[in-house]
């Protein structure tokens, strides 16, 4: 059976095009290496809005499927399709790209065609994970994203950029092998495939769920990060190059969110269920928690990373109290998370480029210097407090209203990231832009420019877009999150 | 009933062993400036053998000189990769070799019976034969560790092989005769019925099967047994290290199956050998990773890496059906290439009077040269087994072979998971080394022709067999099929 190419072009356009990068070689060749990355990536998005375009929203299931037999000893196959839920992860994927490809244009000057190949490949593999439809192919997927990002934190990153790196390989290789065991495992019992769409419809006792779950969920916890796996998170962001952190932040992360819907859910219903508390005592305890350790960081970057823990709190709570509000909530605040953490580090990127410092402290009266990036901030850090208007408000919302429904002091709990949000990202904004300028680096700042301005105002753009008007994006989700309700709340215990 | 016995399944090994004795007449007559002709001829020897194995591999299993000598499917895949395999060591090695005057006459010739031990154990089909071809392969490697006579390093690392290597063997050789004590029989074939039939003294046939593990151990390096490889990778000239660290163990892989899966593979004897090699397995993952992790050099940092992927074969073979062979079929044959390909890069980097074994010889090897640091970052990746090199799919069949074996299986497969993660710490600091570092050593790396193309193929095919691993695994599981389990 053959199908639709699409998603194989949203995955091999960007991995061709980094080879493509590539061979231009060493730095002598770095104008040709930016003008092709930039070519590919443009391209490797503009592959992706077909698929916006040619979603049939009242299709439930699988869309633009490919298959194709790859390793026959295992029935293995090359099995591509997507739903809603990667529909978006897709876009906000290959979009991403495009930005940090332009992000890193001057700021990058050595080794400049492997740093640009490897956010291309990134892009490809990430794209891999989203649209893989057996489990081998996603896992595949899934660990060769570990390679580039290796590389890019080791790299380009900060002083401490080689710990970083190894924590960051470390954490995330222990999870993502546990899960191995645990797909072998069902490959097994499910009479040799790999076929995600067979596992959903497999029966399976609930003590073997239980440790599938859990094997899963080492995986997918180390990369959402959830408290207490995400201790890796603040280092790998405050080591890596700006466009590092980007695709971190904006993508990485969702592959651990995104790995929960497609896998955890649907496979191992009741072990999801029955597990649920837990995961929803840890979320919280990210929120909350969290939100207070990101209140007292002198560093942006780490500051920063520490509200994306938090807000990714946010995202596992909505998907863990299985209901429709909840799960999409989960699934517009990864999006929303995508652009407005992608903003942010952009934002920090901006400063650090001409001060070469993170610290809150060697800022201040930053807006008399530079007005223009300064109000762009301020509408990234409204949107990371989650203001109405913002697309932060969409997705936190939806996750409030779902969890109420399941029980007020879950609602309760995650309801505080608005207080802890507005005073952590508010605080750092008025240390750094307002005030009176607060030494001489700071007086000889110059306003961002073309390049610069251009990559935060799509991201404005972006989030204004989803704050406002959020039916675009919500109105593919609502077939599949309810498909995937369906699976959650049916039983695969088998019937003695 | 045939009353001469076919030869043909045996041309392999009677077209090498021509060979060899023409080189070695031959290379009298060449000077010592005209050494690559002899070097030729060896190439030109392996290359022959490379043809008969092909034109004369039977699909069932063939037996012959009164039934001692068996031709099978599996045979054949395993003497063309030992034979791919050698002639890549010579490949690789001879710059090294002769900037160290080690291309002579000798190397060629003890390579050559080296390689012919390594047939005559894949093929035989019976114990003394078996015996016979190991001890073919292992004197040849013997002398060739002690090849660089002035060099101490050299002569110690040859002693303690050696010593360790007898002991092994004498072990080896006593369980055969309480085998043999037990059953009245040296017939791989007949061994298996006799047992299969029981009634066997259960105490005599344990007590010979110890020490026949304990032999095995030996050779393949599996822990308790591993003294000898860190001492001897680091010792022998690195030339000869890549020939011990690779196609041997292909070899020693067809001793395990012909020894463990044929002779010993009832199911009576299977689940007393079972045990013995999970706890040989798990303590070779587990002594290998972790102390691989404080190496400096990286030759015996490679050693103990090694041990742990040795641990990974036993896994695969202790699963005891054809899923579980081909598996550790697969994972030798990676591990193989793999090997090649990272000792191959400490000769590339070596020069004259310099030899680049050390960790921090690698420092900024990506500012030295991008190519080669991308090549062996691919070698990195596929020792660790990450998606999409073929050391991945290499864990993957093991573990699937594993996981048939319920609960325990699953217990072993977590534990070689956890250590198979502590190992990805010393391979990505090599990695590190690589890219994130400044290099110290700025001399050109400017290797030859042959030696560049040879390694970007051994580089680029971890990543063709990572994307395509099916045919291989196709391949081991059908020979594994049609010589062991008799699918077919």
């Amino acid at each position: 059976m053959q199908g639709s190419h699409l998603l194989s072009l949203a995955i091999w356009v960007p991995i061709v095009s980094g080879l493509a990068v590539l061979m231009t070689g060493s730095d002598r060749h770095a104008g040709a290496a930016r003008v092709i990355a930039l070519v590919g990536a443009i391209l490797g998005f503009l592959v992706t809005i077909p698929l916006y375009l040619r979603f049939d929203l009242n299709a439930g299931g699988f869309q633009f499927m490919y298959i194709k037999p790859w390793i026959e000893a295992f029935n293995v196959n090359y099995h591509l399709g997507i739903d809603g839920i990667a529909l978006l992860m897709i876009l906000l994927n290959s979009f991403t790209t495009v930005l940090v490809v332009i992000a890193g244009w001057q700021v990058i000057e050595k080794r400049v065609a492997q740093y640009l190949a490897s956010f291309l490949f990134l892009s490809g593999f990430m794209n891999g994970v989203f649209s893989a439809l057996d489990a081998l192919l996603f896992f595949v997927f899934f660990e060769a994203t570990l390679i580039p990002m290796f590389v890019i934190i080791g790299v380009w990153g900060g002083p401490n950029r080689v710990y970083a790196a190894f924590k960051f390989f470390l954490y995330t290789l222990v999870g993502s092998l546990l899960m191995l065991v645990a797909l072998i495992y069902l490959y097994t019992v499910s009479g040799g495939s790999f076929a995600l769409p067979v596992w959903y419809e497999l029966p399976l006792p609930l003590d073997a769920q239980i440790l599938i779950f859990l094997a899963m969920f080492a995986a997918f916890a180390v990369k959402v990060p959830m408290w207490p796996v995400h201790t890796w998170l603040p280092d790998a962001h405050v080591e890596a190059p700006t466009g590092g952190s980007v695709v971190l932040a904006a993508i990485m992360l969702k592959l651990g969110g995104f790995g929960f819907l497609r896998l955890s859910l649907p496979i191992v219903p009741d072990a999801s269920h029955h597990l649920a508390w837990f995961v929803i005592a840890l979320s919280l305890i990210a929120v909350v928690y969290i939100g207070l350790v990101a209140l007292v960081q002198s560093d942006m970057k780490k500051l920063i990373a520490y509200s994306s823990i938090s807000h990714m709190g946010f995202v596992t709570l909505g998907m863990f109290v299985f209901n429709s509000q909840g799960i999409e909530g989960a699934v517009i605040q990864m999006v929303s998370h995508g652009f407005i953490s992608g903003a942010l580090f952009l934002c920090v990127g901006v400063l650090y480029d001409r001060l070469h410092s993170r610290q809150i402290a060697d800022y201040g009266g930053v807006v008399n210097r530079m007005p223009v990036f300064a109000a762009l901030f301020m509408l990234f850090a409204m949107a990371n407090s989650g203001l109405p208007g913002t697309s932060g408000f969409v997705g936190e919302f939806m996750v409030i209203m779902g969890s109420v429904k399941v029980n007020f002091w879950y609602a309760f709990a995650a309801a505080t990231t608005l207080v802890f949000g507005a005073a952590y990202t508010l605080w750092m904004y008025k240390r750094v832009i307002f005030g009176a300028v607060a030494n001489d680096h700071v007086a000889h700042l110059s306003d961002i420019n073309l390049r610069e301005f251009l990559v935060l105002g799509l991201l404005a753009i972006a989030v204004l877009w989803m704050g406002i008007h959020p039916a675009p994006f919500a109105d593919v989700l609502h077939v599949t999150v309810d498909e995937l309700i369906g699976h959650v709340n049916e039983s695969k215990i088998p019937v003695q | 009933m045939e009353f001469i016995s076919p030869l043909w399944p045996a041309y392999p090994e009677l077209f090498l062993l021509g060979a060899v004795c023409v080189i070695l007449v031959a290379d009298l007559f060449v000077a010592d400036e005209n050494r690559i002709v002899s070097y030729g001829l060896t190439l030109a020897a392996l290359a022959g053998t490379v043809v008969v194995i092909w034109a004369n591999a039977p699909v069932r299993a063939v037996y012959t000189f009164s039934n001692m000598f068996v031709g099978d499917l599996m045979g054949s895949v395993l003497k063309l990769f030992v034979c791919i395999a050698v002639m890549m060591v010579l490949v690789y090695s001879r710059p090294y070799a002769s900037l160290r005057g080690m291309f002579r006459g000798e190397f060629f010739a003890l390579a050559l019976f080296s390689t012919l031990g390594m047939f005559v154990m894949i093929s035989a089909n019976h114990l003394l034969l078996l015996y016979l071809g190991l001890e073919l392969m292992t004197l040849s490697l013997y002398a060739m560790v002690a090849l660089q006579r002035d060099s101490a390093t050299a002569t110690e690392a040859a002693m303690k092989y050696f010593v360790l290597g007898a002991l092994a063997s004498g072990m080896l050789l006593y369980g055969m005769s309480m085998l043999y004590g037990a059953t009245g029989t040296l017939d791989i074939g007949e061994l298996a019925t006799v047992i299969g039939e029981g009634g066997v003294l259960g105490t005599v046939l344990l007590l010979g099967l110890v020490f026949v593990v304990a032999g095995l151990g030996f050779k393949l390096g599996a822990v308790p047994f591993h003294m000898w490889i860190p001492d001897v990778y680091h010792g022998a000239p690195t030339a000869v290290t890549l020939f011990v660290a690779s196609a041997p163990k292909i070899a020693a892989f067809a001793f395990v199956i012909r020894l463990l899966g044929q002779a010993l593979g009832a199911e009576i004897v299977m689940d007393e050998w079972r045990q013995m090699l999970m706890v040989m397995a798990v303590l070779s993952l587990v002594i290998g990773n972790v102390t691989a992790i404080v190496q400096s050099n990286l030759k015996r940092m490679l050693a103990y890496s090694t041990i742990s992927h040795m641990g990974f074969v036993l896994l695969g073979i202790l699963s005891g059906d054809e899923n579980g062979y081909s598996a550790a079929m697969f994972y030798v044959l990676t591990y193989v290439f793999m090997t090649l390909g990272a000792f191959g890069m400490i000769l590339l980097l070596s020069r004259a009077g310099f030899e680049a074994e050390n960790l921090d010889d690698f420092k900024g090897l990506n500012q030295r040269s991008a190519w080669y640091a991308f090549l062996m970052l691919l070698l990195m990746f596929s020792m660790v087994g990450i998606p999409p090199t073929v050391g991945f799919y290499a864990k993957l069949a093991v573990l699937q072979a594993l996981l048939g074996l319920g609960d325990v299986g699953i217990a072993l497969a977590v534990i070689a998971i956890l250590f198979s993660a502590v190992g990805a710490f010393y391979y990505l600091r090599v990695v590190k080394l690589m890219y994130f570092d400044a290099p110290e050593d700025v001399a050109p790396i400017a290797p030859r022709a042959d030696v560049k193309v040879l390694m970007s193929l051994n580089g680029l095919a971890m990543l063709y067999f990572g994307i395509v691993p099916g045919p291989l695994m196709a391949l081991c599981l059908y020979s594994i099929q049609a010589s062991v389990t008799g699918a077919y």
